[in-house]
């Protein structure tokens, strides 16, 4: 199965990096999904929960107060203005 | 008079002795602080590539207008300028010479018939241009030489506020950066940048004819996600420029520190000399002056 591979930045270092199965992040308009092979997509994040689910299962959850998610080429960028690590 | 000159001598290598051990402290505080500088204006480089890759997928999509990328429709020949100095002097010339640089920047634009507004970021700048009784619109001093995020968000939307306010609130129609860039431990050049309206040139691919674009789906809509993005992107170019700062700081305050160490050496080495000399001298003059008595004496 093909993975994703994601990036979580916020302003002012890199908070993870590695590959993962889903992502699931706040966007303005609902919470929105991102599976692998998923269409390239922009979106811009309101103040909740990002979810990673990496590749050995383990959810990774961030508290993030705003931001916007991309996605090209099963690459997932997650860029966070501030960032609580959970 | 014996030992007049040998004690002003002894005091003095003293004075200088200790000052060259204050001079090694900065020195080497500075040294070990450039590390760190580098290492954060390496650990922003993602955000910024993020924001900028973002961006130019956006703007291959849409005709990019927004309020921050075109110039004002009614110009209203007001310019402000950022100047981004230091907080503490002992830096040599840092200071100086990004001062000189805005001196030279504003009357360029004076003389285009612009109208100057003036933000000063190190503390340095501020007490320069309060001294000379110069307005400043915006004022921060923020520990310099180790910018955080806060204090640039702060900067960042204060700039931002000026020029996107109407005109008859003190609107401006362009921001322009001056700073240091950071070309390595020995070279640091006072810069001059263009930062508003935004111009998107690095890393913009245009897709050629037979190029097909990625269908990029927007949420909640493509001038939604630009909004979201400009803002963000300048944010980060003003962090970068502040952190490359902060490395061209410390990188000029080693420098000039090991300089004074190594004239204090010099100075020290120079009164050593001397207070010989006197001392020898002393000594000449006490036998003689033993040995004329003797002879005194014995001529008697």
């Amino acid at each position: 199965m093909a993975e994703l591979s994601v990036d979580l930045v916020a302003a002012d270092r890199k908070v993870w990096s590695g590959s993962a199965r889903a992502v699931v992040a706040p966007s303005v308009e609902g919470e929105i999904g991102i599976l692998a092979n998923h269409e390239p997509l922009l979106a811009v994040l309101r103040p909740g929960t990002v979810t990673v689910r990496t590749d050995d299962g383990v959810a990774l959850e961030a508290k993030v107060d705003g931001g916007f998610v991309s996605m090209d080429e099963n690459l997932v960028t997650i860029v966070v203005d501030e960032i609580e690590q959970v | 008079m014996a030992g007049g000159s040998q004690r002003i001598y002894k005091a003095r290598i003293k004075s200088t002795q200790s000052l060259k051990k204050m001079f090694r402290a900065q020195e080497l505080i500075a040294a070990s602080r450039i590390g760190k500088a580098r290492a954060r204006t390496a650990a922003a480089a993602p955000y910024a590539t993020a924001v900028t890759r973002a961006l130019s997928a956006v703007s291959a999509h849409t005709i990019v207008d927004h309020p921050l990328t075109r110039e004002r429709k009614q110009p209203t020949g007001r310019v402000a300028v950022l100047v981004v100095a230091s907080d503490r002097g002992m830096a040599g010339s840092y200071s100086a010479s990004i001062i000189r640089e805005t001196e030279r920047l504003i009357d360029q634009l004076q003389a285009d018939g612009k109208e100057v507004v003036l933000y000063a970021a190190g503390r340095r700048a501020i007490a320069y241009y309060s001294f000379r009784g110069r307005d400043l619109a915006g004022e921060w001093s923020y520990g310099s030489d180790a910018p955080t995020t806060e204090v640039s968000d702060e900067i960042a939307d204060a700039l931002l506020g000026a020029f996107l306010a109407p005109a008859e609130e003190g609107g401006v129609d362009e921001l322009h950066v001056v700073s240091t860039q950071f070309v390595n431990m020995v070279t640091q050049r006072p810069r001059v940048v263009r930062m508003l309206p935004i111009e998107i040139v690095e890393g913009v691919t245009v897709p050629g004819e037979d190029q097909i674009l990625p269908l990029y789906d927007f949420e909640p809509s493509p001038d939604a996600v630009l909004s979201a993005l400009l803002p963000r992107y300048v944010r980060a170019r003003i962090f970068a420029i502040l952190l490359d700062a902060a490395a061209s700081e410390l990188a000029a305050r080693q420098r000039a520190m090991h300089t004074a160490t190594d004239n204090a050496e010099d100075l020290i080495r120079t009164y050593t000399r001397l207070a010989n000399q006197a001392r020898q001298a002393d000594i000449t003059q006490e036998i003689s002056e033993i040995v004329s008595g003797a002879d005194a004496l014995a001529s008697a």
